[in-house]
């Protein structure tokens, strides 16, 4: 109906004069936006289907392609804007509630880049990692209260387990389902590979992978997808998902479209039938209740694994994390607002939850308060988009950051925010064989120990430049940090002084 | 090996049957200790007393014969393995169960089967002989759940909200009127043969083990609730 035509958000600029008329846009996009004319044999274009993922640009040989944002537009109006008209129509159309996918887009301050790093000048020198040793080695568990020693006055080992990062960046939870086999042969190779953890999601673990467990983190989450003791006991860490960033409060559906055979043999459901993770655990109504899933996976897994907890950033997520870090976890993933997702509705994808920087700042001084900081690694995401912000998640009080957004850019995702469709061309947020095997797991894998290692590397350079050798003296040092543009209340939660003060 | 728990911290408890490699397990005075049989494979447990919280969790291939009532989470996220409870249960029991089954003599609390799920071999089954709190079977993805109400006098045996979210597997229930006021979720229809032949195999399983008569149950009038597809999940949302 004419209601509901939206004019397309992005044109396809063909140069005809470069265009051979080879047909690889076609071959490329699974969304069937390029096809031939075959009367007068040239290459046209549907650009209603187009999402802008660069696949066609990325891959033509004659460099004939490009895409630009429609200048086709409603009557300009800086309340209702384009988006929000559009929106109305869609609904107004379906009476469907409008699903995203990735992160929050919209324009919120994003408190890393309001943060500045110190460095050494004249008195305490700065260290050149390339000469001086500099460790960034991390230790993820809860820590002893005390140092216990035997009758001959020797230590004796009271550590609980521990996680051990090589680098103190892991690959977020990401289900087998949300994102292809390749993506996650990929995670699995470069964790293993760089020393650190990736993380199966709520999606099980696909038996090809079991040989990596020792670089793998397990998780729980509501629909139990997967979980049974050899999964549990294949992990290196068992993770229970108790909110996400992306979509605080409410859980989570793969549409049985996407369940193939082999996912289907991973999530132990039958082929083609809905993955509903409802909102709540509905075996867990309090931090008891919390406490005793906690135990149930330490008992399960004779008390050899670290048990990590992830929430969402949300209102109350100090009091939150005070309550977890009491309830037996020894590790708390806090995902912030801008947390990505395979496909979250939009409303709460853009408007529940908050920020990163001022869930850390909050929680860990909280936690400090309280007497209880040593009982919790505090592990942060949702999003961590550099070394920088790695670099000030742990000035702020973090022990470690997951990734999620940044590894799958490394695996070539062009944020298309299409993954909810399940057509991603870049073979990442795709079940569709042709697709998948775009994506070559090797060269994937490098691509992400490429990544992680440059920032390790420029890490390095930012704790040397501050005159620190070791990650430990890096941590909940917010002396190393100013606001630069903030308020006095946003200053007072990050706990950080002014640029100048 | 033979156990008497009177008085013992559920983790020495735990560690004591980790550390025996003894085939069958028998407990005696059991009081609240948590977590017995948690992931066990191919064990037999005979249990007396009260075992506590997430009796049976992540099971996969164990027996477990309880001689007493039970708490809350029995056989959550349980794999397969066996579950014969000579008493009532708690709440939130077979939660995301993918196999095995549970047998229940008399009644259970609140959020029983919530999303349970089937998958080729794995069919957790879920046999209540009395009756069944709220929220029974909510987010159902697959397997079998029946509640028998003995006792109940032929009154519906389930409380409010009964498969709300359903969307797989099967519930069967023994009443005399066809339920109403079910979630939008939940198709209702009388049970045909095909499901009572499902139904009795457990139904003469649970009279082995409590002594009722097959033939009496059996020929009682049952109702079966399945999922319905036109409230899937699917229509809920658009997207460009």
């Amino acid at each position: 109906m004419a209601f509901d035509f939206l004019y397309p958000q992005y044109e396809i600029i063909r140069n005809p004069s470069r265009c051979t008329a080879c047909r690889l846009c076609e071959k490329q996009c699974a969304n069937g936006v390029h096809h031939m004319d075959t009367h007068s044999g040239t290459m046209l274009a549907d650009e209603s289907k187009c999402v802008a993922c660069h696949r066609c640009v990325a891959l033509c040989p004659a460099r004939a392609l490009k895409i630009v944002k429609t200048d086709h537009t409603f009557k300009e109006n800086a309340n209702w804007t384009g988006k929000t008209i559009t929106e109305i129509y869609r609904q107004a159309g379906s009476g469907g509630m409008l699903l995203s996918s990735m992160g929050n887009p919209e324009p919120y301050p994003i408190y890393w880049d309001k943060l500045l790093i110190n460095a050494s000048q004249v008195t305490n020198p700065s260290i050149d990692p390339l000469r001086e040793p500099m460790e960034t080695f991390t230790l993820l568990g809860a820590k002893p209260e005390t140092m216990m020693r035997d009758s001959l006055g020797n230590l004796v080992d009271n550590m609980p387990p521990q996680l051990r990062l090589k680098l103190p960046v892991m690959f977020s939870a990401m289900s087998y389902g949300s994102i292809s086999y390749n993506a996650h042969a990929a995670l699995a190779a470069a964790a293993t590979e760089l020393g650190t953890f990736y993380n199966t999601g709520e999606g099980g673990l696909h038996p090809d992978f079991y040989p990596y467990g020792s670089h793998t983190i397990v998780q729980v989450a509501s629909g139990r997808f997967g979980v049974h003791p050899d999964y549990l006991n294949a992990g290196a860490a068992i993770e229970i998902k108790m909110g996400q960033g992306a979509k605080p409060g409410i859980g989570g559906h793969l549409p049985g479209v996407k369940v193939g055979p082999e996912i289907s043999r991973t999530r132990m459901i039958p082929e083609g039938t809905d993955a509903i993770s409802p909102a709540p655990h509905h075996d867990i109504y309090s931090i008891e209740d919390l406490r005793q899933l906690v135990y149930s996976v330490k008992e399960a897994t004779h008390y050899q694994k670290p048990v990590i907890v992830k929430i969402a950033a949300v209102h109350n997520v100090a009091a939150i994390a005070s309550g977890i870090a009491r309830s037996g976890a020894d590790i708390i993933a806090i995902d912030g607002f801008r947390g990505g997702t395979g496909a979250a509705p939009t409303r709460i994808r853009d408007h529940v939850g908050i920020p990163i920087e001022l869930a850390l700042a909050s929680v860990d001084q909280r936690l400090r308060e309280e007497g209880i900081r040593n009982r919790v690694s505090l592990v942060v995401s949702g999003s961590i988009r550099s070394s920088s912000d790695l670099v000030k998640a742990i000035a702020l009080g973090a022990d470690a950051v997951y990734i999620g957004t940044a590894a799958l850019l490394a695996l070539g995702c062009h944020l298309c925010r299409s993954c909810q469709k399940g057509l991603c061309n870049w073979g990442i947020a795709t079940q569709r064989p042709d697709l998948v095997k775009r994506l070559n797991p090797e060269t994937g894998a490098k691509r992400l120990i490429n990544l992680l290692t440059s920032w390790d590397h420029e890490l390095k350079e930012m704790m040397g430049g501050m005159g620190i050798n070791s990650i430990e003296a890096l941590r909940g040092n917010r002396a190393m940090l100013r606001g630069i543009g903030l308020t006095q209340k946003e200053l007072d939660i990050l706990g950080v002084k002014h640029a100048g003060e | 090996m033979r156990i008497n728990a009177f008085g013992m911290y559920y983790r020495k408890l735990n560690e004591t049957i980790r550390a025996c490699s003894d085939h069958n397990i028998v407990i005696d005075h059991l009081c609240g200790q948590r977590y017995i049989a948690c992931a066990e494979k191919d064990r037999l447990f005979t249990l007396r007393g009260t075992p506590g919280n997430g009796l049976a969790q992540y099971m996969d291939g164990a027996t477990v014969e309880v001689f007493g009532n039970c708490q809350e989470a029995v056989g959550d996220t349980m794999n397969s393995g066996e579950i014969i409870i000579h008493g009532h249960c708690g709440d939130a029991c077979a939660y995301g169960m993918r196999g095995g089954r549970i047998l229940i003599e008399g009644n259970v609390g609140y959020r029983a089967g919530v999303h349970m799920k089937a998958h080729l071999d794995h069919q957790p089954v879920l046999i209540v002989g009395g009756t069944a709190g709220s929220f029974l079977g909510e987010y159902l993805a697959g397997g079998l759940i029946a509640v028998l109400g003995i006792g109940a006098k032929g009154a519906y045996p389930c409380r409010y909200f009964c498969g709300t979210g359903m969307h797989g597997g099967k519930i069967i229930l023994r009443c005399d009127k066809k339920p109403e006021a079910l979630p939008p979720q939940v198709l209702v229809s009388l049970a045909s043969a095909d499901d009572l032949s499902e139904l009795a195999p457990h139904v003469e399983a649970y009279c082995h083990h409590f002594g009722h008569d097959v033939q009496t149950l059996m020929a009682q009038t049952y109702y079966v609730l399945t999922p319905n597809p036109e409230a899937s999940y699917k229509r809920l949302y658009t997207f460009e």
